[in-house]
């Protein structure tokens, strides 16, 4: 184990906003390494202060596309940038094929553009819980914004750009898109809702059902009105990309809005709440495991269900019981 | 996502028995123990073959075929420096070839002259010509009987540009530009599928390649502007029936942007001609030439309304399989080669380059190439198959075969009009995720052995092999960029810009490109500068990841 | 799943030519074989590859590369490795690289190459056994 004088070093190096110390870092968050507890602590003082967006779409939605176009605008406002893009891990063999650098591949001469690929793995914690860390790091790097971008498919991804301050669904005219988001609970979570390839058949159709759906909604005043926003990431032209200024002013407002509003203070709160829940489970979790590795008692318990002796219910409160509850019941009592 | 890899890795499972594999043909077809008159039942000859040289010509598009003249044996005459070129291309005229496809370096692929700091290292790489500029063009071609041979330009991206230095340096010599012939591969679509030397996105590409049709149609009559490939959709791993549909659905998009640009179909489509590979299974092949040519026919005739048979004939040009050479003993590349030829000629391909046996080590040896060249002149005059027409006619496997061929083509048709047509396909990556699926999956059956490929996973000898490449020389590299510089100095710098805006103002508008190129390369303004225009007015294409 | 580190690979086709077969049939095996693939491409500059290795914390950067231009490939790459102070990466190839050129090219600090038609299970075996890292903790 490294020893915290180590951890110290490198997190001085990160906080001066060196990326190999980030992409190290990251690392540790990915692999779960022992050393990450550490460095959190370290890290975790210096975070908070980026503004974080998630872009969610599925795949074909062209949400690299559009990040791309977002990093060249946000660059010249001087900004710097941070991009965690989380693809899928295979299932049977953990690999992953991270592709989103195709698009993204030009920014990576640009020292104001940190990217970096995440696969979703099988996290003992969830990938909620890395995530929150390696936005941390980022942060802690510098960066006035990070961006996250996953599939949105399933509900821990759903839980991941939850994660974000200012959140951007983007789906496409036709295929039925629009009305899987909205099944998927994706437009609950939708600060902006984004019609990419706005130029094709149908989008004029689609935005209508995307209105026609928040409309029914009721927002009470003062609250943020989720905003439609067709654009053109790719076109034959340059001329004929639309609507990325609008993405960008979009985002701003949003942010401004939570600023004026207080909503940030609640949404912060909320990510703390979230972390802390996380970070709970995962460490109560394995505590208890390490107390039980060795006995045979696991093996045993998982029998006595088996056999119907038993059902996992009873299990938890008995081990809880015996483990932690022990003192609160005797207080209570 | 998780759907596909279930179905991935399900596959897996299902293969493990080996039985089956020898049994398949290279497009994943069950071949049945023995084909006999059931399996051709419906088989009426006059609508499913007719004779040679008329519709639907899956017996072939001419009338007398072999008899009269065989085909065009095409063989590959590119040196990096285009003075070596030419010597290359004079040699070849003298040991009887009648064609000759000429291969641009890297850098002129990419649209970009030798001196830009990108291509450090790629001039004249790959055994391809560096055109910078109408000096380059004019060497080149310097003292070839232009109405002795004819020459297949290998150039896609770059072909308007290309196509403009060839018409200027041929206007110097005086020789008249309506009786040129010859071919410019301009195929775009096929760049995005699998070849990936694209610049633009697939719509302005489109359009540069339909200015170039529009061109050929109105001054070159005799030259064809475009060769619809399937072989780079092969060699980058798509089955033959994915070769067959694609290239065919690549053809009827050319038809449609043409018709969508004003043109009548009758006016362009019969100097579309097509380039296929042909891989090891011989009938598999065959039955791919003939399917092609029913489809192409059958569609242009019914659905866009062609009146002229010229525009129903589907016109070939033939290549065997780089990809199935082996560097692994590479002597056994020869017979590989010979049955690939002998099934391209069975299947009747108007013209065909065979390649050399060492390709899969290093660029071919003077010895190799000949050997290569020699093998079509043996088919030719030795083995007596061009003695009848499509002796091979009738055949219960290969007609039923055919049929296959064809039925699947048009499922595959279905999936691309589903997708929106095929540069809407290419827009959501289609074609480049299940021809780099096919690539994988042949690459699995080759390390399992389900695939046997002799001296390679079979019948292994040890042996020391290498490769060797031609070396870019470094000296040329260096000469042709000082050459470059020397000449972009020499020019009359205003006149360059206003050369280039001019460029600029027509892409910007719908006016025919190829007056102002040619124009343009008339007074040197380089491939690289008119690209480099091109790439600020239409942006940059990057594919879509493809998993 | 599981927890531990995994294999991180860059794979990317540097220079102008677009032959992507190889690159991607080994992207895929390296994902069937449990590893993360950072695939970036093609027409990579050497310091958009290294630039990106470092971001993503790559154990090592396999470069595709058929058009003869290997020699003045890796030697920028690997320089830049050094000058950024990743020379750790392990720099692998593939494509037409003659047999000549390997001891000049490995000298240099390129790991290994693997020529065209080469099981990708061999590769695979390098890998595991070069980065000796535990796919499966």
């Amino acid at each position: 184990m490294k020893n915290e004088k180590i951890i110290n070093e490198m997190v001085q190096k990160l906080l001066s906003g060196d990326r190999r110390m980030a992409a190290r870092l990251i690392t540790l968050v990915e692999d779960e390494a022992e050393e990450n507890h550490e460095a959190m602590k370290q890290i975790y003082p210096h975070t908070g202060k980026a503004a974080i967006v998630g872009i969610t779409g599925s795949a074909g939605s062209g949400k690299s596309c559009l990040i791309d176009h977002l990093i060249r605008k946000f660059r010249q406002q001087g900004k710097t940038i941070g991009v965690v893009a989380v693809d899928p891990s295979s299932p049977f063999s953990g690999g992953a094929f991270l592709g989103d650098r195709i698009r993204l591949q030009s920014h990576s001469s640009d020292d104001g553009v940190y990217i970096r690929s995440m696969a979703s793995r099988g996290y003992l914690g969830g990938l909620t819980r890395s995530t929150h860390d390696v936005i941390r790091i980022i942060e802690a790097m510098g960066r006035d914004i990070v961006i996250v971008e996953t599939l949105g498919a399933g509900q821990d991804e759903i839980d991941v750009i939850h994660i974000a301050q200012t959140c951007v669904v983007v789906t496409t005219p036709g295929m039925g898109d629009e009305i899987q988001a909205l099944k998927a609970g994706l437009m609950e979570i939708a600060d902006i809702i984004v019609l990419n390839k706005a130029d094709l058949d149908g989008a004029n159709t689609c935005i209508k059902n995307l209105q026609a759906s928040l409309s029914i909604t009721s927002f009470e005043e003062g609250e943020w009105v989720p905003q439609v926003i067709p654009t053109v990431a790719v076109a034959s032209k340059p001329e004929d990309i639309r609507g990325i200024d609008e993405l960008v002013s979009g985002i701003l407002e949003h942010q401004k809005y939570l600023h004026i509003s207080n909503a940030l203070e609640r949404v912060k709160f909320e990510r703390v709440e979230q972390e802390l829940g996380l970070i709970f489970k995962d460490e109560l979790q394995k505590i208890i495991f390490k107390g039980l590795k060795g006995t045979g008692k696991k093996k045993k318990y998982i029998k006595s269900i088996l056999e119907g002796k038993n059902d996992p219910y009873s299990v938890v409160e008995e081990i809880l019981g015996s483990y932690l509850i022990t003192d609160g019941e005797r207080r209570n009592g | 996502m998780d759907k596909k890899i279930t179905k991935e890795s399900k596959g897996r499972h299902e293969n493990g028995s080996q039985q089956e594999t020898p049994f398949k043909n290279l497009s994943g077809f069950h071949i049945k123990s023995l084909y006999a008159p059931e399996d051709i039942s419906q088989f009426n000859y006059e609508t499913d073959l007719g004779q040679p040289g008329k519709y639907p010509f899956t017996r072939g598009i001419y009338e007398t075929m072999y008899r009269v003249k065989p085909w065009t044996i095409r063989q590959l005459g590119s040196l990096n420096s285009p003075a070596e070129a030419n010597q290359r291309i004079r040699q070849l005229i003298q040991m009887g070839s009648t064609g000759v496809s000429i291969c641009l370096d890297m850098p002129t692929i990419m649209g970009r002259d030798s001196d830009d700091p990108l291509c450090e290292g790629e001039v004249g790489s790959a055994g391809g010509v560096a055109i910078d500029s109408l000096a380059d063009m004019r060497s080149l071609l310097e003292g070839i009987p232009l109405d002795k041979i004819s020459i297949n330009f290998v150039s896609n991206s770059q072909s308007s540009v290309i196509l403009a230095m060839f018409v200027a340096a041929v206007e110097e010599r005086s020789f008249p530009i309506e009786r040129l012939t010859g071919t410019m591969q301009n195929d775009i679509l096929k760049e995005y599928q699998a070849q990936k030397s694209y610049y633009f996105p697939p719509r302005p590409s489109m359009r540069l390649t339909i200015d170039t049709i529009k061109f050929c149609s109105q001054y070159l009559p005799r030259f064809n502007p475009i060769s619809i490939s399937g072989y780079h959709l092969a060699s980058a791993g798509a089955t033959p029936v994915q070769e067959c549909a694609f290239t065919l659905a690549n053809g009827f998009t050319y038809v449609e942007e043409g018709i969508k640009a004003g043109l009548s179909v009758d006016s362009f489509a019969p100097r579309l001609s097509f380039f296929f590979k042909v891989h090891n299974d011989f009938f598999e092949n065959i039955a791919k030439f003939r399917a092609a040519r029913r489809i192409w026919a059958r569609t242009m005739r019914d659905k866009y309304k062609a009146k002229d048979p010229r525009s129903w004939m589907f016109r070939l040009h033939t290549q065997t399989s780089g990809s199935s050479l082996t560097a692994q003993q590479p002597e056994n590349n020869i017979i590989r080669t010979t049955i690939q030829a002998l099934s391209a000629v069975l299947a009747g391909t108007q013209s065909l380059h065979t390649n050399s046996f060492d390709e899969a080590l290093s660029i071919p040896t003077p010895r190799s190439e000949k050997l290569a060249l020699r093998t079509q002149q043996i088919i030719a005059n030795e083995s007596g198959v061009i003695n009848t027409i499509d002796p091979l006619a009738g055949s219960y496997y290969l007609e039923s075969l055919t049929n296959k061929m064809e039925s699947e083509c048009y499922r595959y048709f279905e999936t691309i009009e589903n997708l929106g047509g095929v540069i809407s396909a290419i827009e959501k990556g289609f074609f480049s995720r299940t021809i780099a699926d096919s690539a994988f999956k042949y690459q699995k059956k080759i390390e399992e052995k389900k695939r046997i490929i002799v001296g390679l996973n079979e019948f292994v000898e040890d042996e020391e092999m290498d490769i060797e490449l031609r070396e870019t020389d470094p000296e040329f590299e260096r000469r042709k960029v000082a050459d470059l510089i020397n000449l972009k100095k020499s020019r009359d710098q205003n006149l360059v810009k206003n050369l280039l805006n001019e460029i600029r103002e027509v892409i910007q508008g719908t006016d025919n490109i190829m007056p102002s190129l040619v124009k343009a390369v008339k007074s040197y303004v380089t491939l690289g500068e008119i690209i480099g225009v091109m790439r600020e007015v239409f942006g940059e294409f990057r594919e879509e990841s493809i998993y | 799943m599981t927890q531990g580190k995994r294999i991180r690979i860059l794979i990317a086709k540097p220079g102008l030519d677009g032959h992507d077969r190889g690159a991607k049939v080994v992207a895929r095996a390296l994902r069937n074989a449990g590893m993360e693939v950072i695939y970036v491409g093609l027409h990579q500059t050497p310091l958009q590859i290294v630039n990106a290795a470092i971001d993503e914390d790559v154990d090592a950067i396999g470069l595709s590369i058929l058009s003869g231009a290997h020699k003045t490939i890796f030697t920028k790459v690997i320089a830049l490795l050094k000058k950024r102070g990743v020379p750790k990466v392990l720099v692998f190839g593939g494509g037409t690289i003659p047999k000549k050129d390997w001891n000049g090219l490995k000298s240099m600090g390129v790991g290994e190459i693997f020529t065209p038609g080469s099981d990708t299970s061999k590769i695979i075996n390098y890998l595991n056994r070069t980065l000796k890292r535990d796919k499966n903790v």
